[in-house]
């Protein structure tokens, strides 16, 4: 083999028996050869190989039933039909059916062909021989000079400006390709920076559609809310709604321990952004007791009395707070947007 | 056939059966006989963790068939519908049209859940089955010369087959795809400097916009499963063109190939196979139902299911976002988000690892031969242990990507579990890779006893003088050859550092780190002499075997 040549010392020299050479005579751990082939039963006695070859045939037969079920099933039973199967429980029948029949219809025929090829087919185990993947030097010799050839022929090598133009050319020419994929979105700017929250806008009920009064925000319980003019089926509102879902808790203002949360409260009532700052899940659970509001995706929770500052979890920064008061008609308001970008951290976040 | 040139054409056509007949119009066009000369009696080594690659090959197959039925109704786009389908609980529900023809493929075309069930099983079963392989090679080192370029073309498929799993749970547009999405966003964003122009170019503007689904569609369904079909067929034409690695034992050497025809033995094993994978998919897709997503709701940014989870090969990703503490560094009006950065880094660093050992390993052997005969792990200790910790890496942080799921039905502290995870993804592998490699010399010590003193035969016998011993069977020659084929390497030695003249020669850093290697591979310790043939002489010979 040309390519053991490049063998090093290190190496365990390949030449033992195990490998393909000759066995030395007095050498007990010698390759005794390929094992004589064991007749199995269907090879000595006829009536086991009937046997296996009706095994077989039933196996086939039984797909072909299988097949004949499933089309029957299709037609049988009514798509909104329901049926309790123990032990799984409340299962639609007809995807039952199919899938069971299907499963059948294959799996038999897949059993009867390895259980033909395993007792009837012939298991003389055969040895072939290997060579080896790089080419003889000769072979290598003889493309490297087809190569060279093929090179001078091209007078590349000489021509130094057709090669260099080309290369330029083959360089620039996928640049093309790239410049078009640019408008597959446009650019972020400040974006990310914005909600639709701004001054005098009026807190929503999520679930009402309601403005929302401070009376009513429970002590314990988690609102949530979007800004007033925001409706679902607006066009747009999914990526709004991404930046301006909002939650809201009422606190007692002696539990607030952040200055500025205080400030930007109204009546101990605390509106911080719904979006987790670790990926962007939307925060869903509250616990009164302790005032922590918990993201389900990956666990970080964040203290709504101290400034929603993380306490647990891979978050990277507080929820941002919005500036919430009472307008004339004693609706919640915002007082300005957001002063911070909402959700995950960015590279320009600063 | 030598006489065709001569024999008028028309004349031997007459006679040869219908087969044939059509075969030799083949050949003249195609030249298949030549092409079957070497590959329709092609030998195929047996052994059941072959078929593991086989399962990846069927289930892929399968994919591809379901898939396709499914694009007939589904529709990839997030235009906003109200639905009025036939499934009573989402009647008068906004929702995207990508998710309401989901609804539509489960409720309203006969078969449609089926076959998205059968199409999300073998996803599944693909990649699992692609990762129980990839360990199949690995650990017995079948991606040595001349193999390491089929090594790669495996781990791009697992890699591709990771996104294509991801893009296509997401196509639905449900609930808990949706935070998948919304997660991966959030990723894009961590990544300094590009991520948010990354993030608008991928969504067509701001999250969600209403062109992911459309977007995904054609990376789902196009690009990535027709790359993946390339490397599918590539690999196998290599596997052919290789022939396929085997176990030793007597009668197999580097320079054979042992086992069963391709025809008939390995066409009706292997066809039949697909049948078995196939029908054994649909069984579990009948039984067991997989996002279930009439249950979960649309996609809606401001919602959130509790327990999120993603498919399972995501589950590693996952985890390694979940348990890295928020580190934000904020200089100069920019934010490095290493809480979600370093993850991202780590997830690809840990792949990667994978992608490149075989060449590493090479390097350090500095063995340029090919081999064909697999090694037993227990005789590559060094190997079998970092494979073992790779996979201990891999498995911790998977538990680490379920932490809510842990937590709730074992009755654990989040807390608790996270600091398991972090301390577990560094300390995990080193205490995998010791015992592991205790476990291999132990079971090479075994090997070299055996060898020397027989196997245990079980039958006790008492010495005149009252002593009891167990009897000991000497191997049969075939064995005493499989226990003892395997090569041990030397670790290299960094060369002489004095050339002839007395000149001295700088040693480069390259060579030292591979003598140090090579020494932590095959150096004192990390293998057991195998037994020669003079000891096992001098011991039969000597007492006998008592
Ligand atoms: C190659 C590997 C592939 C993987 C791992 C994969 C995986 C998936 C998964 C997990 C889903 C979600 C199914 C659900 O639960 O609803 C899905 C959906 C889908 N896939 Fe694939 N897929 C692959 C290839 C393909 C191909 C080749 C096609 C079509 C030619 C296709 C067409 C679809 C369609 C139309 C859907 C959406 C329909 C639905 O979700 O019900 N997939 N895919
Ligand atoms: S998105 Fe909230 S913790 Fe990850």
């Amino acid at each position: 083999m040309s390519s053991q040549e490049n063998s090093e010392e290190n190496l365990p020299t390949k030449q033992d028996s195990a490998h393909g050479a000759v066995a030395v005579a007095d050498n007990p751990f010698a390759d005794p050869g390929l094992p004589p082939h064991e007749a199995r039963q269907q090879d000595l006695d006829d009536r086991t190989a009937k046997r296996s070859e009706r095994t077989v045939a039933l196996l086939f037969t039984v797909s072909m039933l299988a097949t004949i079920g499933f089309i029957a099933c299709f037609v049988i039973f009514p798509i909104e039909k329901i049926v309790y199967i123990w032990p799984i429980g409340k299962v639609s029948a007809l995807n039952f059916s199919l899938g069971l029949t299907l499963a059948v219809a294959l799996f038999c025929i897949g059993a009867g062909a390895v259980h033909w090829a395993r007792t009837l087919m012939s298991d003389v185990e055969i040895a072939d021989d290997r060579h080896p993947i790089s080419a003889e030097p000769e072979v290598k010799a003889k493309v490297l000079n087809d190569f060279k050839q093929g090179a001078e022929d091209s007078v590349l090598g000489r021509r130094k400006l057709i090669r260099n133009t080309m290369f330029g050319a083959l360089a620039m020419v996928p640049l093309s390709g790239i410049v078009l994929l640019r408008d597959l979105g446009p650019l972020p700017e400040d974006k990310l920076r914005h909600t639709l929250w701004g001054k005098g806008k009026a807190l929503v009920n999520m679930n009402t559609g309601e403005p929302l009064r401070p009376e009513d925000i429970a002590v314990g319980s988690l609102t949530f809310a979007k800004p007033e003019g925001l409706e679902e089926h607006d066009h747009g509102f999914m990526n709004e709604i991404a930046k301006a879902a909002l939650m809201i808790v009422r606190l007692q203002p002696e539990d607030i321990k952040d200055k500025r949360e205080l400030d930007w409260s109204h009546e101990g009532i605390v509106a911080f952004s719904k979006i987790c700052t670790h990926v962007g899940c939307p925060i869903s659970l509250y616990e009164q007791q302790t005032h922590h509001a918990l993201c389900p995706c990956h666990q970080s929770t964040f203290d709504l009395s101290d400034g929603a500052r993380v306490i647990f979890g891979p978050a990277g920064h507080a929820l941002p707070q919005l500036h919430i008061g009472v307008n004339d008609e004693g609706y919640l308001e915002a007082l300005g947007d957001f002063d911070e970008p909402v959700g995950p951290a960015f590279w320009e976040r600063g | 056939m030598s006489n065709t040139t001569t024999a008028p054409a028309d004349e031997q056509r007459g006679k040869a059966p219908a087969g044939e007949r059509v075969a030799d119009w083949a050949d003249g066009r195609l030249g298949i006989y030549s092409l079957a000369k070497a590959n329709l009696r092609k030998v195929f080594p047996d052994h059941w963790s072959f078929m593991l690659g086989e399962i990846c090959l069927y289930s892929f197959i399968i994919i591809i068939l379901t898939g396709v039925y499914l694009t007939l109704f589904f529709h990839p786009s997030m235009n906003e519908v109200e639905y009025h389908g036939v499934y009573a609980p989402m009647q008068g529900v906004l929702m995207s049209e990508a998710y309401a023809s989901t609804l539509d493929i489960s409720f309203e075309v006969r078969g449609g859940l089926l076959i998205r069930q059968i199409h999300h099983w073998a996803a599944l079963i693909f990649l699992a089955g692609m990762f129980v392989h990839m360990m199949r090679v690995f650990f017995t080192g079948a991606f040595r010369k001349p193999r390491e370029i089929n090594w790669l073309f495996g781990f791009l498929l697992f890699v591709l087959g990771m996104f294509t799993g991801f893009t296509g749970y997401s196509l639905p547009d449900d609930l808990l795809s949706g935070t998948g999405v919304r997660f991966t966003q959030g990723a894009i964003l961590s990544v300094p400097i590009v991520g948010t122009y990354i993030s608008m170019f991928l969504f067509g503007g701001e999250f969600p916009g209403t062109d992911f689904v459309a977007r995904f569609y054609s990376i789902h369904i196009l690009l990535l499963p027709g790359i993946m079909l390339g490397l599918v067929v590539a690999h196998l034409i290599l596997v052919f063109y290789h022939k396929h690695t085997q176990f030793p034992g007597p009668g197999r050497t580097e320079k054979n190939v042992v086992g069963m025809p391709l025809m008939p033995v390995y066409m009706a094993k292997a066809g039949g196979f697909f049948f078995l994978v196939f029908g054994v998919i649909a069984a579990v897709a009948a039984i067991a139902t997989i996002n279930p997503i009439w249950t979960i709701g649309p996609y809606r940014p401001d919602m959130v299911g509790t327990g999120a989870q993603p498919d399972w090969y995501m589950g590693f990703a996952e985890g390694l976002v979940r348990v890295m503490p928020g580190w934000e560094i904020n200089l100069w009006g920019h934010t490095l988000v290493l809480g979600v950065f370093i993850p991202l880094v780590v997830f690809g660093l840990v792949l990667g690892a994978m992608a490149v050992y075989p060449f590493i390993e090479s390097w350090i052997t500095g063995d340029k031969r090919e081999h064909h005969l697999l090694d037993r792990p227990r005789n590559a200790p060094t190997r079998t242990a970092l494979g073992v910790a790779w996979i201990t890496m891999y498995m911790i942080t998977l538990v680490g990507g379920g932490n809510d799921l842990w937590a709730t039905h074992f009755h654990l502290s989040i807390n608790a579990i996270t600091w398991f995870v972090r301390i577990g993804f560094f300390a995990g592998p080193v205490i995998a890779f010791i015992v592991t490699k205790r476990i291999c010399l132990g079971l090479q010590r075994r090997d070299a006893e055996k060898v020397l003193h027989g196997r245990e035969s079980g039958i006790i016998k008492r010495l005149p003088h009252g002593e009891f011993i167990e009897v000991h069977e000497p191997l049969s020659q075939e064995q005493l050859h499989t226990l003892t084929q395997h090569e041990q390497y030397k670790p290299v030695e960094i060369g002489p550092t004095v050339d002839e003249n007395g000149v001295e020669r700088k040693v480069k850093g390259g060579e030292k780190l591979r003598a140090k290697l090579s020494q932590a591979y095959f150096g004192e310790g990390t293998q057991i002499p195998k037994p020669t043939a003079e000891e096992y002489k001098e011991i039969q010979e000597g007492h006998g075997h008592h």
